[in-house]
């Protein structure tokens, strides 16, 4: 058996479990590394076992395609086609001579080494979410959406009685719904962007909106919507659910400053203009002891990067048959573009049956996977029309004044970051990082980064960290030392 | 309706474990940060800079803003982390290496 092609797939969420499926039903051996210590990732994310839940399904989303894959992992795992090792927390891939060393650091401690070898990498290693800042977005309570909802989904909890869900993206609805049903007062859904649009071009696809300015645009914008049906279905659901729990919506409106001082005891919101800034005269006091805030979800590409993977603006970029530029490296899911689970199914699938046959050394047939492909393209389509819906209020700098802590981790200000800019002439994020600490703390920058960048008035780039996350010197000195992995004199990197 | 209702739980025996020495009860499964959310405690530490309170805020370990002390060994990621019986829970302080 040791001697079958070995794919290593780094995340058990709906790519990885996807592609681990495929490979591993064609003959490959797979070795699924998952930090978590059950598979799903963050969107199948079910109760911890200890916690005895006999209806699981009642937190958790698409149950049937998640029961479907969790069986499929099971049989293979008992038939040892696939070996799934869970808490392996993965922070870096090296490359070593055609083949790949995969360092992770185990259970929750992190700080023992574990290192896997294989002949080829599947990236699916999924996305984390968006937050950009407002005065009091550090005070405990505020969290971000994706955040309450994992804390509601694994372990069962609630971080309140009455909260607010703001901020903009598709996301906000499950989560609304979801803290709703567990018991929360949601005193409202506050989204940026007009989610009406986008009903209206689902519905209707031929008035133009007024503020559109570029009718083909729209047009094609509009086909990608009435394209995917079970979303629209999906978005009524929430909306019924929404009605039935009595959460108030508002749309265009914005975050101005949550209120208190060892924690959350109010939010001030605003109805946004037609340029996207808050109008004054119309900001409006909640109180809530949690606000749950999100603007989008960001790809991890953190392993990507540092095999040299080419990332496109900030996603991995893979081809038809979602192999990225670097050779034995495939990659699947959020990490090439965010397009949740429907999309990372189809990705995983295809970069399954890529892999398969490539390691197997033949050359893949895509009309083998043509109806996929086919709807991995319709989807690509739609999660790019829901993009230019939902987007942060336009202005959204004008609301991070001087004081407002941007780094949450070297607690650095919307003020040192302007004088950064405006005084020292900083104009990239890379620079502000260098002349105030911005990104430098615990977190590396991946909480900060999208506002820094905002404020310096520069696009985000992808990161270019080393490593995927911190780890103990002593396992950084011994990863050159892998007892396991002899080292020839024609390995280049061997030193 | 509480979490626990609406997914039909039925946790094996809870636990204590103590937070700056006060008794606090655990389920087990849970992480730390989610047992002292149903203790009603929502922040844990306080910042290096400002002294400010933080806890929980991306709740899937990329933020490291939940960082408490552990059974002595700070930096931990309370959202990551699972709480086990008998386990010593002390806010940190700054970087946690001070006391």
């Amino acid at each position: 058996m040791t001697d079958r092609p070995h794919l290593a797939v780094i995340g058990a969420g709906p790519a990885g479990l996807a592609a681990s499926l495929a490979a591993a039903a064609r003959g490959i051996r797979v070795t699924l590394i998952d930090s978590g210590s059950a598979a799903g990732g963050q969107f199948y994310r079910g109760p911890a076992p200890g916690l005895g839940a006999r209806r699981p399904q009642a937190l958790h989303h698409q149950w049937h395609t998640w029961d479907r894959l969790a069986r499929g992992l099971a049989g293979h795992v008992r038939a040892g086609r696939i070996e799934h090792l869970t808490d392996h927390h993965v922070w870096c891939v090296e490359r070593q001579s055609g083949r790949f060393a995969v360092h992770a650091l185990l259970g929750p401690e992190q700080e023992r080494p574990a290192t896997v070898h294989a002949e080829a990498v599947l990236l699916a290693t999924g996305g984390y979410e968006k937050v950009l800042p407002f005065p009091g977005w550090t005070l405990p309570g505020v969290v971000t959406a994706g955040g309450a909802q994992a804390m509601l989904k694994g372990s069962l909890v609630v971080p309140g009685r009455t909260a607010v869900v703001a901020g903009t993206g598709p996301l906000l609805l499950p989560v609304a719904t979801g803290l709703a049903a567990a018991g929360v007062d949601v005193a409202a859904l506050v989204e940026s962007a007009d989610p009406n649009a986008f009903w209206r071009a689902t519905r209707d696809p031929n008035p133009l909106p007024p503020r559109t300015r570029d009718p083909k645009a729209f047009l094609r914008r509009t086909r990608a919507l009435a394209a995917q049906p079970g979303k629209v279905a999906e978005g009524a659901q929430y909306a019924a659910q929404l009605v039935r729990h009595r959460v108030k919506v508002m749309a265009r409106h914005t975050l101005v400053e949550a209120h208190g001082e060892a924690r959350l005891e109010a939010v001030t919101i605003a109805a946004l203009d037609s340029d996207g800034r808050a109008r004054p005269g119309t900001e409006r006091r909640i109180a809530c002891d949690t606000l749950a805030v999100g603007h989008g979800m960001l790809p991890h590409t953190d392993l990507a990067e540092s095999l040299g993977c080419r990332i496109d603006g900030l996603n991995v970029h893979v081809d038809e048959e979602q192999r990225t530029d670097v050779p034995g490296v495939w990659a699947a899911g959020e990490t090439t573009g965010i397009g949740g689970s429907a999309l990372s199914l189809a990705e995983g699938h295809i970069a399954g049956r890529s892999v398969a046959a490539r390691l197997a050394g033949a050359e893949p047939d895509p009309r083998e996977w043509a109806a996929v492909a086919k709807s991995r393209t319709r989807m690509r389509e739609f999660f790019a029309a829901l993009d230019t819906v939902y987007a942060p209020p336009a202005h959204w700098t004008e609301q991070v004044t001087d004081d407002t802590v941007v780094c949450r981790c070297e607690e650095v200000t919307g003020g040192e970051i302007r004088r950064a800019v405006g005084e020292l002439g900083a104009g990239d994020v890379r620079t502000v990082k260098l002349l105030t600490r911005a990104g430098m703390g615990w977190c590396q920058g991946r909480m900060c980064e999208p506002a820094v960048a905002g404020l310096a008035g520069c696009a985000q780039t992808s990161a270019r960290r080393l490593l995927a996350r911190p780890v103990p010197l002593g396992v950084l000195a011994a990863a050159g030392e892998d007892p396991d992995e002899p080292r020839g004199p024609d390995d280049p990197e061997g030193d | 309706m509480n979490p626990l209702e609406l997914v039909r739980a039925q946790p094996g025996p809870g636990f204590t474990v103590t937070l700056d020495g006060r008794d606090i009860e655990a389920l087990p499964g849970q992480t730390v940060a989610a047992a002292l959310w149903t203790a009603g405690v929502t922040s844990w530490r306080s910042t290096r800079g400002a002294g400010r309170p933080r806890g929980v805020f991306c709740g899937i370990g990329v933020c490291f803003d939940c960082l408490v002390t552990v059974n002595d060994r700070p930096n931990q990621r309370a959202c990551l982390v699972p709480v086990r019986p008998g386990d010593t829970i002390r806010t940190q302080e700054g970087t946690g290496h001070d006391d």
